[in-house]
């Protein structure tokens, strides 16, 4: 397929998406446009995630700290004037000045990600297996504490509110089409090809020339931007949210997202959203108990949380790349199923 | 108040804390040791041992027989989730095995809200183990809690110490923890010494479940992750997968927390999680093998 008819073809899909977006709220109910919001922050998220923990092959656990930032960052720029008085009473006058839009205060909570990102990970990409894992849990740790005790900025362990409600499915959507694109562009690039070589194998890595710390630090921080901005599409989404809503449930979440759907391909994170979201929402709405008629099963909290980590575990030991593994499906394969059904999607 | 009085009842405190984190971290070290993985789902045996603790006593035993249950309780959890979720991923890449234990940390504190709801539970505690001591006109205080702590634990590593350097299994654990594919070479059954490891590590951290309880007077089904991340920090300050180490690390990050709160401004000491935390990174990175040497190398 040339390079013109997949651009035609990309922009084709993204302006159905986008269409569909906007005209969804007529077509279908609120719950169905919330659960697809989610899904589209879910999917910004877990394709950052993806970046460093599928691609380089660095496994981080303090994704969820990027989130956070993200959400408190742009949820500071973005607080009306009058909650800010309110709220945060002891914010520095420099800070209380500002009065950012929503979209420009997504983008400087993602730079800010990106910052911290390139400090943090400088030291902590040298580190590998296990030991990234526990240290980047580390920098989520000290990511909460931090926030829980500045109180100035946010509010400390207390709820942040008061953020304007701005994260429609258009918005949702639009960021999500637009870190695809852009995720898309650099993983099949040569440089997401010196990142999957990373991973693969360190030594031969660096044996044809490849600085391996310059390499995953640019997966890091590049994953740390799409971060902050799902962080604040979310934070811009609820409205009110604490320390606590950026930790070990959502980093859980997140990576059985990653992990379920196959995290060495972005199709599969965006299926792993797919899969778990559907699959949440459905039990969910089983756990507050249900009635068959002739027998009533009694609401049981904490059943669908035990039905997703048991689906994690079998993932693990039957199919541990994942749903999708590392397949894609690109635009080219789509194509040629459409001409002609002689080959499989395998293939 | 002297200076003195001071600093020996921050000693007591540091003892007591350090004694619970050594427990658990002894038992995350080891397991680090033969299998290469950072369990996750360590710390939930404290939340088992606890609550079965607490069962028991619900029941009608006594307090003693509740702990050696709540111990055996947790072991059997240890051997259970190694045999049904461990196993078959064992050999698969070290972020495979960290997180399969992550799920299963997810599914165990679930089943615990499932079963004993999310809100906490009093723990409750024979009249005998309920007084405290003064001293010094009270300006040294300790518990019997304190007290049952550093005997149990005393006695829990005496036994160990002579567990694995004086029985056959023991010395057969430190084989599989030096080389693995080694040990099963000169004929040891390395399926059973997983297990017996793992029945020592989750028994150490049921007994430290219990005692956590016994010191908070609650138990509640998050109770063990905090712990457990703490106790990460000591196996690694340590020396990740050396028991001393664990011992050492434990003893010393209860050393070091508590300090921070005793000795730091008011404005620093709620940064103590940050600054244990920012520490562990430290020690991974400068000085990735711990205090204690061992021979695994660390690299990019």
């Amino acid at each position: 397929m040339s390079r013109r008819h997949q651009l035609l073809f990309i922009t084709a899909c993204a302006l159905f998406l986008g269409l569909f977006s906007f005209t969804a709220p007529m077509l279908v109910n609120d719950y169905i446009v919330r659960v697809m919001t989610v899904m589209c922050i879910n999917a910004i998220l877990v394709l950052s995630m993806g970046l460093t923990n599928g691609f380089t092959g660095v496994f981080s656990l303090g994704q969820v700290g990027f989130v956070a930032v993200g959400a408190y960052v742009s949820g500071v720029l973005s607080l009306p004037a009058a909650a800010k008085a309110a709220y945060l009473p002891n914010l520095p006058g420099w800070i209380a000045a500002v009065n950012l839009g929503f979209f420009s205060s997504t983008i400087v909570a993602g730079l800010a990600c990106v910052l911290l990102a390139f400090l943090v990970g400088r030291p902590l990409m040298r580190l590998s297996g296990h030991f990234v894992s526990v240290a980047t849990l580390g920098f989520l740790i000290i990511v909460n504490n931090v926030l829980i005790n500045s109180d100035d900025y946010t509010r400390g362990a207390r709820t942040f509110t008061g953020v304007p409600l701005q994260t429609t499915l258009p918005w949702a959507m639009g960021w999500l089409i637009a870190t695809l694109v852009i995720l898309a562009r650099i993983v099949y690039s040569p440089k997401g090809r010196a990142w999957r070589a990373v991973r693969e194998d360190t030594i031969a890595a660096q044996a044809i020339g490849i600085d391996v710390l310059p390499v995953r630090l640019s997966a890091f921080v590049i994953g740390a931007f799409f971060a902050g901005v799902g962080g604040s599409l979310f934070g811009h989404y609820i409205g009110s949210f604490s320390p606590a809503s950026f930790f070990f449930a959502y980093t859980f979440s997140l990576i059985s997202m990653l992990v379920i759907g196959g995290m060495e391909s972005i199709t599969g994170a965006v299926v792993g959203v797919v899969i778990v979201s559907l699959l949440s929402e459905v039990l969910r709405n089983l756990e507050r108990g249900f009635d068959l008629g002739f027998v009533a099963f009694p609401p049981l909290y904490g059943a669908s949380q035990i039905a997703l980590g048991v689906i994690f575990i079998l993932i693990m030991i039957f199919r541990p790349s994942g749903v999708v593994g590392d397949r894609e499906l690109s635009f080219g394969r789509i194509v040629a199923l459409t001409r002609s059904n002689r080959k499989g999607v395998n293939s | 108040m002297s200076i003195e009085l001071y600093i020996t009842q921050q000693l007591i405190n540091a003892i007591s804390l350090g004694s619970l984190y050594a427990l658990v971290a002894i038992g995350l070290s080891m397991i680090f040791g033969i299998l290469r993985m950072a369990n996750f789902a360590h710390g939930d045996m404290m939340m088992v041992g606890a609550f079965a603790t607490l069962v028991l006593q619900w029941a009608g035993c006594n307090f003693g027989w509740a702990v050696v249950g709540g111990i055996a309780v947790g072991a059997l959890a240890g051997v259970l989730v190694e045999r049904v979720a461990y196993r078959p991923v064992r050999g698969a890449p070290e972020v495979t095995m960290l997180l399969t234990s992550f799920a299963v940390t997810y599914i165990l504190e679930n089943l615990g809200i499932l079963i004993f709801t999310s809100s906490p539970r009093n723990f409750p505690l024979p009249d005998w183990l309920n007084s405290a001591f003064q001293l010094f006109d009270g300006q040294i205080t300790f518990t019997q809690i304190n007290i049952l702590t550093v005997v149990l634990t005393t006695v829990a590593l005496a036994a160990l110490g002579w567990f694995v350097t004086r029985t056959d299994v023991g010395l057969g654990m430190r084989a599989a923890a030096e080389d693995m594919p080694a040990a099963h070479l000169v004929g040891l059954d390395v399926n059973r010494l997983i297990v017996v490891a793992f029945a020592i590590a989750s028994g150490f951290a049921g007994l430290a479940g219990i005692l956590w309880a016994a010191q908070s007077g609650v138990v509640d089904p998050r109770m063990g992750f905090t712990p457990l991340l703490k106790a990460f920090v000591g196996a690694i300050i340590g020396g990740f997968g050396s028991i001393p180490g664990a011992l050492i690390g434990g003893y010393l990050l209860g050393a070091l927390e508590v300090s921070i709160v005793a000795f730091l401004p008011s404005q620093v000491s709620p940064y103590r999680d940050a600054i244990v935390f920012a520490l562990l990174i430290a020690f991974l990175l400068f000085r990735p093998n711990g205090l204690m040497k061992r021979t695994q190398e660390v690299k990019l």
